[in-house]
C-alpha cells in the first residue's frame, strides 16, 4: 500500500538538516511520496526504514504472469474494490479444464473447440486464454501423454492440475519453459509443489480452507523464498466464494495485508452448464483473478467473455466503434443516412433502435474519439465541418443518392452551418435514440 | 492460533424496504404480498449484514402481440402470449415468476393505439387472474400514458401496484396517482445517479413516501453498455449504505426488454456458427445480464424466457443460501 507524505515523514529523521537539497524533512516526504526523489539523498536514514519504505512501494496485490510470449497472460496487482473508484487491470484469465482421462477422440474433439472459441467484440478479439488439465486418472503416464496432445494441438498457456509432486514433474519436464501454472489441490502436497515450482521458476496456485490458511503458507513460501503464488477459493456455496474473494481483496488494499496479496482463482466444477455460467458470471464480476469453467460451447463461452470486457473496460475510457458507414438491414440508394458519434453505447443504443425500426439505414459513426454527441459537440469533434469531410472522405454522394442526413436533436444548431458545408440537406432527428422508431415511420421515403 | 483475518465495513444506513400487492385486510385482493430492498450491505455479504429480502422476478407481458419477437422467444412463448391474461397465469404458475409486469405498449398513439377503457380492463383481468402483485408500464409516450396510468392507477386503487415510468421530464401527474390510490413508483434516470437522485428528491416533495419509489438506472445489456449501469448501481448503493437517504431505495432493471434487443440474442446459428445454438445463446444473454444486476444490487429483475426466467430464479435462491462456515 503506497504510504502518503506524511507516513514517510514520520519515518525520517526529523532534523532537517537540509542534506537532501529540501528545506524540511516534509517536504522531501511530500516528494518521496510523488516518487519525485529518491530516499538515497537522505544520508541518516537507517536500512529498517530504507526496507520499509521498499516494501510500501510494492503493488498491494502481486501480479502473477503465466505463459511465455504473445500468448502470456498476467493476472493481479489490482488496485480497487469498484471499478467506478478507476478501473480493473488485469481481465479475469478464463480457462477451460480438460480431464486427461479422456479418450482420445473425444479430447481431440474438445481441443478443436476451444481453439475456436475466440470471437471479435466491439473491436476487440477477445477469446479464453488458459487450458487446465486435470489429473483425473491419477496416472502419470497417462497425464504426460495427454499433455503432450494438447501442447500439440493448443498454443494457449496451461494449467497442470497433476495429483502428485511426481507426476508434476514429470509434466514439467515437458513444458517447465512455457511457464505453465501449477495447481496444488491437496495442503499437504503443498511443501513439495513449493520446491518444485521454485527450481521451475513457473508460478503455483494452491488451496487452503481458509483466509488464515492462505496466509500462513504464503509466508512459510515466502520464507522459502517464493512468491508466485495465486489463491485458490475452495468448493463452497457461490456465496461464501464471493464472501472470501471480497475479503481477500479487500484485506490487500485496505488493510495491506501482505499474506493474501496474491491474484485468486476460482474453479467452478458444476457439469450442469446454464449453474456454471451463473456461477462464473459472479466470479467475473467480484474479482477472480483467474476463472476455470468445464463448458467448451461458444453459446455459454461468449457471454462470459462478453461481461469480462465490460467489467474490465476502463470507465475512464469509453469503448469506441470504429468509424465507418454501417449499413443496419436490407438497406438501397434510398435508405435513410443518420449520424452519431463513435462512443461505442451512443451508436449501440442507435443501432439497436434502428433494427426495432425495422427501417432498413445507413449509420455513419464519426470517429469522436469516443465521446457522446454532446460532448463531442462541444469539444469541435462532431460539428458542421467533421460531418462534411466524413460525408466526403467516406464518399457518401455514392452510397446513397438522396442527398440528405439524419441529424441527433441535440445537434439541431448545427443544421444550417453542415448544410452550407456539405451541400447535403440536414433532417433534424430525435434528440434520444428512443425516438427513432416513430421518427424513421414517419420520415418520407427517400 | 493467528488472529483472524477478516475486514467488515461498517455501513450506516438500510435501503428503504418496499412492499408490494396488498391482502383483503390492507384493502386489496392479493394473495401473495412481497417486499424488496432493506439491504445492510452490499450484495451477497451476509456476513456483514441483512439483507432480508430475495431479489425477485418479474415477468415482461405485452397488452397487443409484438410482432419483431426474437425466434427463441416466439416460439417458446407460442401458444400463450397471444393473449397476456393466460401469459401472466401460465409464468407465474407453470414457471415461478414473483409478479407479473403488463407493458401497456398497445396505447401508444402511432401503435396500435388502444383505448384507455382497454388498458383498465385488461390490467382489471390480470389483476383477477393472478394472486400476486403487478408492475404496470406505460407506452412511453408522455402525453398518452399522462392520460391512461391515472385511470390504471384509480381502477386498482388500494392493491399496492408499482406503476412506471416516472422520468424528471414527467413524473408529475403519475407520483399524483400513485400518492392518491396507494401505489409505488418506478423512478426512471439515464444512467445518471445524479439525475436519479435529483428525480427521487422531486418525487417526495411531491408528497411520495420515500418507501414507494424504486429506481430504474436503465440498464443496457450484456455487451451493451451493461456496465455503465453496473458502476452507477454501485455507487448509488454504496452511497445509500453510505447514509444518503434520496439513494437508498431498491433497484429494478429491465433485463429482458434489454437482452433480447442484442445481436447475440437475435442471430440465428446459420449466420453466425462460432456462436452456437441460438436459442441457448439468446437464453444466456438474458442469465448473465440478469446476474451481474443482481451482482450490482438489483432488487427486482424483469425477464421474457421461461427458462431464463427458471435458471436465474434457481441461482437466486442458491446466492440465497447463508454460507455454512
Amino acid at each position: 500500500m503506497a504510504l502518503s507524505g506524511l507516513d514517510i515523514y514520520k519515518l525520517l529523521p526529523k532534523t532537517n538538516c537540509k542534506k537532501c537539497g529540501f528545506q524540511t524533512c516534509l517536504a522531501f516526504a511530500m516528494q518521496l511520496a510523488k516518487k519525485a526523489v529518491s530516499l538515497d539523498k537522505c544520508p541518516s536514514v537507517g536500512e529498517s526504514v530504507r526496507l520499509k519504505l521498499e516494501e510500501a512501494s510494492l503493488p498491494a496485490i502481486r501480479l502473477v504472469e503465466i505463459g511465455t510470449g504473445e500468448r502470456r497472460v498476467a493476472v493481479g496487482q489490482e488496485t480497487v474494490l469498484f471499478r467506478h473508484e478507476e478501473k480493473f487491470h488485469h481481465p479475469t484469465a478464463i480457462g477451460l479444464i480438460v480431464e486427461d482421462d479422456l479418450p482420445v477422440a473425444e479430447l481431440d474433439r474438445t481441443l478443436g473447440q476451444i481453439r475456436s472459441l475466440r470471437f471479435e467484440r466491439v473491436g476487440q478479439q477477445i477469446g479464453v486464454e488458459l487450458v487446465a488439465l486435470r489429473n483425473t486418472s491419477a496416472r502419470t503416464e497417462v497425464f504426460v501423454e495427454q499433455l503432450r496432445r494438447i501442447r500439440a494441438a493448443v498454443s494457449l498457456p496451461l494449467v497442470l492440475m497433476a495429483c502428485s509432486a511426481e507426476t508434476l514433474k514429470a509434466a514439467l519436464r515437458l513444458c517447465a519453459s512455457e511457464r505453465p501454472l501449477v495447481y496444488c489441490p491437496k495442503a499437504t502436497d503443498l511443501e513439495a509443489f513449493v520446491t518444485v515450482c521454485k527450481e521451475s521458476h513457473v508460478p503455483l496456485a494452491f488451496r487452503a480452507s481458509s483466509l488464515e490458511e492462505f496466509s500462513a503458507a504464503t509466508k512459510k513460501a515466502a520464507q522459502a523464498g517464493f512468491a508466485d503464488l495465486v489463491l485458490d477459493i475452495p468448493e463452497n456455496t457461490t456465496t461464501e466464494r464471493l464472501w472470501q474473494l471480497t475479503q481477500i481483496r479487500r484485506l490487500s488494499l485496505k488493510k495491506g495485508e501482505r499474506s493474501l496479496g496474491f491474484p485468486t482463482m476460482v474453479v467452478v466444477n458444476t457439469a450442469v452448464e446454464s449453474e456454471a455460467v451463473c456461477q462464473a458470471a459472479a466470479y467475473i464480476a467480484k474479482y477472480a483473478s483467474i476463472l476455470l469453467v468445464r463448458t467448451t460451447k461458444p453459446e455459454h463461452i461468449l457471454p462470459l467473455l462478453t461481461l469480462r470486457q465490460n467489467i474490465y473496460t476502463d470507465p475512464q475510457k469509453p469503448l469506441q466503434v470504429e468509424p465507418n458507414v454501417y449499413p443496419v438491414g436490407a438497406v438501397s440508394q434510398d435508405s435513410p443516412l443518420l449520424v452519431t458519434t463513435n462512443f461505442s453505447l451512443t451508436y449501440y443504443t442507435v443501432l439497436g433502435e434502428i433494427e426495432s425500426s425495422r427501417r432498413p439505414c445507413y449509420l455513419l459513426c464519426m470517429d469522436t474519439e469516443g465521446m457522446s454527441v454532446l460532448t463531442a459537440w462541444a469539444a469541435e469533434k462532431f460539428g458542421a465541418e467533421q460531418i462534411a469531410d466524413t460525408l466526403t472522405k467516406f464518399k457518401l454522394a455514392d452510397t446513397v443518392r438522396h442527398k440528405s442526413i439524419v441529424i441527433p436533436g441535440y445537434v439541431a444548431m448545427m443544421s444550417g452551418d453542415l448544410e452550407d458545408k456539405s451541400g447535403w440537406r440536414v433532417v433534424v432527428g430525435p434528440r434520444e435514440a428512443s425516438g427513432l422508431p416513430v421518427f424513421l415511420k414517419n420520415l418520407a421515403q427517400g | 492460533m493467528a488472529e483472524e483475518l477478516k475486514m467488515i465495513t461498517t455501513w450506516s444506513q438500510a435501503v428503504c424496504e418496499m412492499r408490494l400487492g396488498a391482502g383483503r385486510q390492507e384493502g386489496g385482493s392479493r394473495k401473495v404480498t412481497l417486499t424488496v430492498g432493506g439491504e445492510e450491505t452490499l450484495p451477497f455479504l451476509f456476513k456483514e449484514g441483512a439483507l432480508p429480502h430475495t431479489p425477485l422476478i418479474a415477468v415482461e407481458i405485452f397488452d397487443v402481440p409484438q410482432d419483431d419477437e426474437p425466434e427463441a422467444l416466439r416460439r417458446d412463448l407460442r401458444g400463450i402470449s397471444k393473449d397476456p391474461v393466460t401469459w401472466a397465469k401460465a409464468m407465474v404458475e407453470d414457471i415461478g415468476a414473483d409478479l407479473v409486469c403488463v407493458k401497456l405498449a398497445g396505447i401508444h398513439p402511432d401503435g396500435a393505439n388502444t383505448s384507455a377503457g382497454q388498458a383498465v380492463n385488461l390490467v382489471t383481468k390480470i389483476l383477477g387472474a393472478v394472486d400476486r402483485p403487478l408492475i404496470v408500464l406505460g407506452c412511453g409516450e408522455a402525453g398518452r400514458d399522462n392520460e391512461v396510468l391515472p385511470l390504471v392507477s384509480e381502477a386498482t386503487k388500494g392493491e399496492r401496484l408499482l406503476f412506471g415510468d416516472a422520468v424528471q421530464e414527467n413524473y408529475k401527474t403519475l407520483t399524483a396517482a400513485c400518492i392518491a390510490d396507494g401505489h409505488n413508483i418506478i423512478a426512471e434516470s439515464p444512467i445518471d445517479v445524479n439525475i436519479a437522485k435529483q428525480l427521487n428528491i422531486l418525487i417526495s416533495d411531491l408528497g411520495m413516501p420515500l418507501d414507494r419509489i424504486i429506481i430504474n438506472p436503465t440498464i443496457g445489456a450484456l455487451g451493451y453498455g451493461l456496465e455503465y449501469a453496473y458502476s452507477i448501481m454501485e455507487r448509488a448503493r454504496n452511497a445509500a449504505l453510505s447514509g444518503d437517504r434520496m439513494l437508498a431505495m431498491p433497484f429494478i432493471c429491465f433485463v429482458g426488454q434489454e437482452s433480447w434487443r442484442a445481436k447475440e440474442a437475435k442471430v440465428p446459428a446459420s449466420e453466425s456458427p462460432a456462436w452456437g445454438d441460438q436459442r441457448e445463446r439468446g437464453i444466456m444473454w438474458e442469465v448473465v445480464t440478469a446476474m451481474s444486476c443482481l451482482q450490482a444490487g438489483a432488487d427486482i429483475l424483469t425477464m421474457r424466457h421461461p427458462q431464463a426466467i427458471k435458471i436465474v430464479k434457481s441461482e437466486i435462491q442458491e446466492l440465497m443460501k447463508k454460507a455454512q462456515s
